[in-house]
């Protein structure tokens, strides 16, 4: 025979259990302060005003659903093979982040180290407005909404490939846009860093 | 004699509950619309990109999410409840008390959840999978929920009986479970309390539990009550359910961390999740052998009973999809299908194949108890079985083999990106085919649940069966 309060209590335990082991153990062991980097430098270096601002536009446009954050280490996968990192991820490149945008979905390519390997500005704000004029074949959304249509000739405009915009049209990116791409150029793994919980 | 005095208990026992039960139920067939029509969005747009390209508010990043959350806190939650709030004085004996109270919870919660998908929509969700609302939203829910707890509590307190039935366990264990878990992570993460790596672990822990020990302990819960009441026979084991019961709760809590193998977490807590996710392999056995116990010698019922057939397809995509969980969360498993369509294939069997069938029988053999009239037609019955059973077949099919494909070929760094993209084409395509599929079962659903709620005058007439009965059954 089970009581009423046997179950609610061992309800309570169970959970209280588990919340120990996976929200205060963490919340406690792992690190929550930058560390210095051989340079000097102190890793992960705070955003930039435009940056933060296209945290926020990465965010609210959930590019995290696709894109995951997190380079698997050498012998899980070929994320270092695809040019997508030069090191496994480590609790250290996350911090003070929030949300942390790690990810479970590759519909696109990892973006941890994208600021390392394109650091075009061009490219992303093309690739933003269309992304079959940078990848043909690729079934990311174009954001097109981040970009004004205004008359010919215009400060800032976009050069893009002819026959992508009707004539007399030029386009030109918003702050928005331009903050996005700050952020994702700011998407960059220090390779020199050792420590993280595992360590 | 005693067969009337039990009916007019059980006469009793629905009325006091009726108000609010249908609130929640009704409602919740709302979010379930609603839900599908941004999910056929989504879905489109991952193959289509053009589709509805210049709608900022439905860009797939935020359709998709507003998908989950009018799912999740829409249709399933919705319908959990519910279904609690008809299950807890039926195993209590106790009337529900504060009926009109409980109506006007379910409204509130109706209009939380329609703020929250607006505000995804519109660019304020946090971007925490299965924590997208803003946390104000997401505190008046749990105000909700505990209202819901206590009215469910507070019957546990009065009740009638000398024995604790199986399903009440469960439905128990959620009142405490839910809270915990859902305040703990909207206020870890959204309040300011965690930051980096320590988030992603609570929110795995939230995401996970949130579906073992919310959405399954309801939906078992119900497949305890249900299949012995349609089929007139006891459960065949009344200590391997206690046994199912345990081993969930200690070992479900744990198994979350799967979602970060590989990840940038301590590898303790991904080795703890990985076992965990194994040992569910003992509780899950124990339902599936006790469902197929009692079945025995009953599965012609299947034929004619609507609520055991939607019932029994979701105790065994239960088996099913809790099986591959455990094997999914291997490290070599993970290697491949983790960031793959496959996850997605597996979350739908679940929330779909077992949580959301299983709902539905329950919706079958719930209504018609509570507002006297029959479901309209046994026809739109089986356009929803159908349509359902064949639809979330094709989408665990696919993208099963299309997420195999997709991470096979993801691991082949010869392989350039943009092939792995055009590779998974087809399999997206069936997706959205399937999901058409689906909305055609909810529009029947919808239809049959607005004939019975909301039809004519109540009428004295036989239960509605999918066919000629061999012999008993309703």
């Amino acid at each position: 025979m089970i009581e009423p309060r046997t179950l609610l209590l061992g309800a309570l335990a169970t959970v209280s259990f588990s919340l120990t082991g996976y929200v205060l153990i963490p919340a406690l062991g792992i690190e929550t302060e930058p560390t210095t980097l051989a340079d000097g430098s102190a890793y992960p270096e705070a955003l930039g005003e435009s940056a933060r601002r296209g945290r926020e536009a990465y965010r609210d446009l959930g590019c995290m659903y696709c894109h995951s954050q997190q380079v698997r280490p050498v012998g899980f996968g070929a994320d270092q093979e695809r040019g997508w990192g030069r090191r496994g991820s480590l609790p250290i490149d996350y911090v003070g982040q929030s949300p942390p945008l790690l990810g479970t979905m590759r519909t696109g390519p990892d973006l941890a180290d994208v600021g390392s390997r394109q650091p075009s500005d061009t490219w992303h704000l093309v690739h933003l407005y269309d992304p079959q004029l940078t990848s043909a074949g690729s079934n990311m959304p174009p954001f097109r909404f981040l970009f004004d249509h205004v008359p010919e000739p215009a400060e800032g405009a976009l050069t893009l490939p002819e026959g992508a915009t009707p004539a007399g049209v030029a386009v030109v990116p918003t702050e928005r846009a331009l903050d996005l791409v700050a952020y994702l150029k700011a998407l960059k793994q220090a390779p020199d860093v050792t420590g993280g919980s595992d360590e | 004699m005693a067969d009337a005095h039990h009916a007019q208990l059980l006469a009793r026992l629905d009325a006091s509950c009726r108000r609010p039960v249908l609130t929640f139920l009704v409602s919740a067939v709302a979010w379930l619309l609603l839900g599908s029509l941004l999910a056929l969005i989504a879905s489109i747009k991952l193959h289509s990109p053009e589709f509805m390209a210049d709608a900022e508010w439905l860009t797939f990043g935020r359709v998709r999410a507003a998908h989950l959350n009018a799912v999740a806190y829409g249709w399933a939650a919705m319908a959990a409840l519910g279904v609690l709030l008809w299950l807890v004085p039926r195993l209590t004996r106790a009337p529900l008390r504060g009926p009109t109270w409980l109506v006007g919870v379910g409204w509130v919660w109706n209009a939380l959840v329609t703020l929250g998908v607006s505000a995804i929509l519109a660019g304020y969700s946090t971007s925490v999978e299965w924590l997208e609302f803003p946390l104000p939203i997401a505190l008046c829910l749990a105000v909700c929920f505990a209202a819901v707890a206590i009215a469910a509590i507070d019957m546990l307190v009065r009740r009638q009986v000398e024995h604790i039935y199986v399903s009440l366990w469960y439905l128990t264990a959620v009142m405490v479970w839910f809270p915990v878990l859902y305040l703990t992570a909207n206020i870890g993460l959204h309040g300011g309390v965690l930051t980096g790596v320590a988030q992603s672990m609570t929110n795995w822990w939230f995401a996970h539990n949130v579906l073992g020990l919310f959405v399954t302990p309801i939906a078992l819960g119900t497949l305890y009550y249900v299949l012995p009441k349609v089929i007139g026979r006891p459960i065949h084991s009344y200590y391997l359910s206690l046994v199912g019961f345990w081993a969930l709760a200690l070992f479900y809590n744990w198994a979350g961390l799967h979602h970060l193998v590989g990840g940038p977490v301590p590898m303790w807590a991904v080795t703890v999740g990985i076992v965990a996710s194994m040992m569910m392999l003992i509780p899950v056995a124990t339902v599936a052998y006790n469902q197929h116990m009692t079945m025995r010698g009953h599965f012609h019922l299947l034929r004619t009973s609507p609520a055991l057939r939607f019932v029994v397809f979701g105790g065994m995509s239960y088996f099913v999809v809790s099986v591959q969980g455990s094997f999914e969360a291997l490290r070599g498993m993970s290697e491949v299908v983790h960031f793959t369509q496959y996850t997605v294939g597996h979350a739908h069997l679940g929330m779909y194949g077992f949580f959301s069938m299983i709902m539905f029988g329950a919706y079958y053999f719930v209504l018609p108890r509570l507002t006297g009239r029959e479901w309209p037609s046994p026809a739109l019955i089986q356009v929803h079985f159908w349509c359902s059973a064949i639809g979330i077949g094709v989408y665990f099919v696919a993208l099963t083999i299309g997420g195999i494909q997709q991470g096979l070929l993801l691991a082949d760094a010869s392989v350039p990106f943009l092939e792995v993209v055009q590779a998974t084409m087809p399999w997206l395509q069936a997706r959205s085919i399937s999901g058409l599929a689906l909305t055609v079962a909810h529009l029947a659903f919808a239809a049959g649940v607005a004939g019975t709620v909301f039809g004519g005058p109540s009428q004295d007439r036989a239960p509605t069966l999918l066919g000629q009965p061999a012999g008993g059954g309703a």
